[in-house]
């Protein structure tokens, strides 16, 4: 525990930084002091909030609004070309050749077996990711909140991979589970035989998940641990003088006092495996062959690393992709909303 | 310093009508308090004459120039809010410079007038500190005194004692009142209490859902407030409002008052026999009387202040009765008194409430 | 790219004081077994999270050679060499069984198929011929540092870090003005289309830079704006999250001193960088932290977006080395850490502030 001396001095220190920031910050803010008083004058004061969203706006409209348009016309059109007005219009062309398929649950039988690869193992590992994140973290955020010393310091722990960028982490495992790497140097010991992970589509899987879970688990963690912090203590009071066994208050109390947190881990959780990419990338590539593809990588590999760029089916598959994520959004609103009320 | 008009000033929120054309002349140098109760549009009003709020009609004039559409950063006024809306994170002395500089002043200039206020508020020591390392009473200075710097059109005052503790506020009331005799600016006072109204106001302006019920100085609202509305709200503890039945108005005004026959010598004002009318009485204008008693009451309470003694009694069929007796009245509880009314003291309202006019 | 939950952020309140406000355990109080798997689950915890960091540490500090090793050893070592008069490079230097069962320090001269010719380093003169598997290398704990320095200076590496700091420098510093004035738009005025501007940024919520690769791809195109490090800052300077997050903050700012700024003769602009950046400070420093994590780890928009070597930023050029330098992991491992060590001095020093702030806003 940092002494009270320590955090005045950092106090200090961060006092001192914040003075100097504020004044280099209100250097190019007094600048526009003559500019914007003028624009007050102009227009008057109760049009004002419109120039403060104006810069805010531009970037929404420029890099979001405008590319939800041009990604709708992108996937009722064809050819190579990337500019909108010179492609051929195609209906729903892209969409047909994604989904023509002998069975939506064979990728094999598909045109497009790429993409259905890559749904059936985002699924996969959605299914896999998310039930072994809740578990954990729920596991975590009660061990966390129990009366334990050091629990800053386990909270810590805990939450530092969160920081770590996705490379980085995927490199980090990547050199543990290498061919001549520590895991195998550990199995050997044990009287083992090495086991080349990337190359069995199972282990594949496994270590994907695994890498994932172990990445994002201190962010789901801290939102339980928020969860639980917020359940009032007399509550297990009450309990305790009524001399309720440990299982049954996390049952009765716990679980159904939390249950909010836990449909916010839930869903958050599925929006952000949907969307999986970086890590899996760089710790497999997708391998062994297709065994680790996910929906966005597909994406990724259609639109700007395949040798032929299709920019149609791309932008059709993320579409789909949108209203899928556009869907599960709807229902944590929803959700949250209920909490609400 | 300047003086201020409002003419037909009409405020509204959507529906609801907060302020219904108020017209209103504020002399040059004056001390206007608005009072009236929670949700009479006082406060409506005076944001109306700072500029944070729009009129829905009519127009505000300060110095006679129109600024009914010009924002509250251009009307030069000062305000000191209830809250004191101190910025906390600058000192006393950025707080009381912001908007000189906003005027774009010398520093030197700034410097000498924080230094003035600082000096006129007892506030040189503190000029350094944040608000945050202040008292209550301190902070309201603070407040005053970003608004002395201003040396402003007219000042505005937002209910500034409210947040101050009793004893505080008795005091600062006391120097607010020095400090416009010594300045000598045009102040535009907001209150709910009346002891402040009072106190403070070259005139009172009484307000109640969002109309003036009448204007004038603190003594002719005493003496003559023109309905039962400012006959209540001016004065405290309140007058006593009696409801009585006229039986007669030929140069002697009848009364009956639940069952008790009451005549007070008074021109005839043409009121029909059988007409409800309401008597008017301040408690110190009761007396005790052994003999001769208009009223025979049953004391409920007394509360001895020293130096006045409050009686708090009842007869049948009537609202409670309160009294002010000077010195330490021996009276206790469930005692029967007998009173008079003092007649030049009495006030009649119609069956609408106001005033019956006195001849 | 940003994302929070909606739910959480309407009770979104950064109170430090939350965290002060633990419950702490009594002392005295009996172990359940409970507490004990607790701190068990805990030890593994730690050993889990920490231990492949630590590993990679450790590994980042090997030599080529010793990362070749299996099973590798836990300290990086290097094999000892001597300096021996007459030869022109310092030898390796083994502990040798001689057939006479003695055990001496020898230096290695060259190794002949099986046999290796050695020399006594204190004796120049005596020379041996030993079967190698009668020899073992010394060795000292030694820290490669030439891991770090080579590709500083071989690799566009300190190029791929300056793109880097520029990126989340600067992405930073707009994400907070312009996020601040639009936060502010929305949480002190009233005005026609508000609510029409707050569906806009819930909208945006939902669309995550995934979904809209390829027209934004084309986007920036059309601006001519590939192989630009501002095609990485610009798309997602305008984030929802930090909208969200500094308008609920500001909307608890009381308003009397919005009105008391106007009174003052301030502008709108002066009452916005004067009055409410001041008080708004907690939250956009929170802010302010996430953009720093949010850019320096961006990994997918500038990898499509960026192709050619000199405008890598450290996620891309690593991702790249690790395709280039397959069999050079001595160098991939050093520039990993390096690539770490920024958001570790973030979260060593400002732990606190961050977890609060997920805890209470559900932002990652």
């Amino acid at each position: 525990m940092p002494s009270g001396e320590r955090i005045g001095l950092r106090g200090r220190v961060g006092a001192a930084l914040g003075a100097v920031a504020g004044a280099l910050a209100a250097l190019p803010m007094r600048l526009l002091d003559g500019p914007m008083q003028a624009c007050q004058r102009l227009i008057g004061a109760g049009r004002m909030p419109y120039v403060f969203l104006v810069p805010n706006f531009v970037v929404f409209g420029l890099f979001v609004f405008l590319p939800i348009a041009i990604n709708i016309v992108f996937s009722v059109t064809g050819g190579p070309a990337l500019f909108p007005s010179e492609r051929p219009y195609v209906g729903a062309g892209q969409y047909a050749y994604l989904f023509d398929c002998g069975s939506y649950l064979d990728p094999n039988s598909c045109r497009e077996d790429h993409f259905w690869r890559g749904v059936a193992n985002t699924a996969k590992f959605v299914l896999f990711q998310v039930s072994a994140m809740v578990l954990f973290s729920l596991v975590t955020a009660l061990v966390l909140n129990m009366k334990i010393r050091g629990r800053g310091f386990f909270r810590a722990v805990y939450f530092f991979p969160v920081l770590l960028s996705p490379v980085v982490v995927a490199l980090i495992w990547k050199w543990i589970l290498q061919r001549d790497g520590l895991l195998n140097a550990a199995i050997t010991t044990l009287g083992g035989q090495k086991v080349l992970f990337f190359i069995d589509p199972s282990w594949a899987m496994f270590w994907a998940v695994f890498v994932s879970v172990w990445a994002h688990m201190g962010f789901y963690t801290l939102i339980l641990l928020a969860g639980l912090q917020a359940i009032p203590a007399d509550l297990y009071e009450a309990a305790e003088m009524d001399a309720t066994p440990r299982w049954r208050v996390f049952r009765r109390i716990t679980l159904p006092l939390l249950w909010p947190n836990m449909i916010v881990v839930i869903v958050l959780a599925l929006i952000k495996g949907v969307q999986t990419f970086d890590e899996v990338f760089v710790l497999t590539g997708g391998g062994p062959g297709t065994a680790t593809l996910m929906v966005v990588q597909y994406i990724y590999e259609t639109a700007f690393a395949n040798q032929v760029q299709n920019f149609g089916l791309a932008a059709a598959a993320s579409v789909v992709l949108g209203l899928v994520l556009f869907l599960l959004t709807l229902a944590q609103l929803a959700l949250a909303r209920r909490k609400e009320s | 310093m300047a003086e201020l008009r409002l003419v037909g000033a009409r405020k509204s929120f959507g529906p609801v009508d907060v302020l219904h054309g108020i017209d209103l002349a504020v002399q040059d140098g004056e001390f206007v308090v608005f009072v009236g109760p929670s949700g009479c549009g006082k406060s409506t009003l005076l944001r109306v004459i700072a500029g944070l709020e729009t009129v829905t009609e009519g127009e505000v004039y300060i110095d006679g120039q129109r600024v009914t559409d010009r924002p509250a950063s251009e009307r030069d006024l000062a305000m000191v809010f209830q809250s004191y809306a101190l910025y906390p994170h600058m000192s006393v002395r950025k707080n009381m410079a912001f908007a000189l500089e906003n005027m774009g002043l010398k520093s030197a200039e700034i410097d000498a007038r924080v230094t003035r206020a600082a000096t006129m508020l007892r506030l040189t020591d503190y000029l350094e500190r944040r608000p945050k390392a202040l008292s209550g009473g301190q902070r309201q200075r603070v407040a005053i005194g970003r608004a002395i710097v201003r040396d402003p059109k007219i000042f505005l005052f937002d209910e500034p004692l409210s947040n101050l503790d009793a004893e505080l506020r008795v005091a600062t009331r006391k120097e607010l009142a020095a400090l416009h005799a010594e300045i000598g600016g045009t102040m535009i006072y907001v209150t709910h209490d009346q002891v402040e109204a009072m106190t403070l106001a070259d005139r009172i302006v009484v307000l109640r859902a969002g109309r003036i019920e009448q204007v004038g100085s603190p003594l002719e609202l005493y003496n003559s407030p023109c309905n039962t509305f400012v006959a209540g709200f001016i004065g405290s503890p309140r007058m006593n409002l009696l409801p009585a039945t006229v039986t007669g108005d030929d140069g002697t005004l009848r009364l009956n008052l639940a069952g008790r026959a009451i005549a007070v010598e008074r021109p005839a004002a043409g009121l029909a026999p059988g007409k409800p009318v309401t008597l008017g009485i301040r408690p110190e204008h009761i007396v005790m009387a052994k003999a001769d008693a208009d009223l025979t009451l049953t004391v409920d309470l007394v509360e001895h202040l020293g130096g006045e003694t409050f009686v708090y009694a009842s007869a049948p069929g009537l609202p409670q009765i309160t009294l002010r007796q000077d010195g330490q009245a021996r009276l206790a509880r469930g005692e029967v008194i007998g009173i008079r009314f003092d007649p030049p003291h009495l006030h009649f309202f119609d069956e609408a409430g106001a005033t019956l006019a006195r001849p | 790219m940003a994302s929070l939950s909606l739910g959480r952020l309407s009770l979104a309140r950064l109170s430090l004081a939350r965290l002060a406000g633990q419950r702490r355990g009594g002392r005295g109080a009996p172990l359940h077994w409970t507490d004990i798997a607790a701190y068990a689950y805990l030890a593994l915890g730690v050993l889990l999270m920490f231990g492949p960091v630590a590993w990679l540490v450790l590994s980042s500090f090997k030599t080529q050679s010793a990362l070749l090793e299996f099973p590798p050893s836990f300290l990086p070592f290097a094999q000892q060499e001597v300096s021996v008069p007459g030869q022109p490079q310092p030898l390796p230097l083994f502990r040798v069984t001689l057939p006479d069962g003695s055990v001496r320090e020898l230096a290695q001269v060259r190794r002949i198929g099986i046999m290796a010719q050695m020399v006594d380093p204190k004796d120049p003169a005596l020379e041996f011929s030993i079967p190698i598997d009668k020899r073992e290398p010394v060795r000292k704990v030694a820290f490669a540092v030439e891991n770090y320095t080579e590709p500083l200076a071989q690799f566009a590496f300190l190029r791929f870090l300056g793109n880097s700091v520029f990126v989340t420098v600067v992405a930073t510093l707009i994400t907070l003005l312009i996020n601040s004035m639009a936060a502010y738009a929305l949480a002190i005025y009233e005005f026609k289309g508000k609510g029409a501007a707050m569906l806009a940024v819930i909208g945006t919520l939902m669309i995550p830079i995934t979904i809209i690769l390829v027209p934004v791809y084309l986007v920036v195109t059309e601006l001519g704006l590939v192989n630009s490090l501002w095609a990485v800052i610009l798309p997602g300077a305008a984030t929802p999250t930090g909208v969200f997050l500094l308008r609920q903050y500001m909307l608890t700012l009381p308003r009397d001193l919005i009105e008391a700024g106007r009174m003052d003769k301030a502008s709108e602009w002066q009452i916005y960088w004067r009055i409410v950046m001041p008080l708004t400070l907690p939250a956009l420093s929170v802010l302010a932290i996430f953009s720093v994590m949010w850019r320096w780890n961006e990994f997918l928009w500038p990898l499509a977006v960026l192709t050619k070597t000199e405008v890598y930023t450290l996620q891309i050029g690593l991702n790249a080395f690790q395709g280039e330098l397959q069999t050079q992991w001595h160098y991939l491992l050093a520039m990993t850490v390096v690539t770490l060590i920024p958001v570790t001095l973030v979260f060593v020093f400002l732990q606190r502030l961050i977890t609060t702030g997920i805890g209470s806003t559900g932002m990652k």
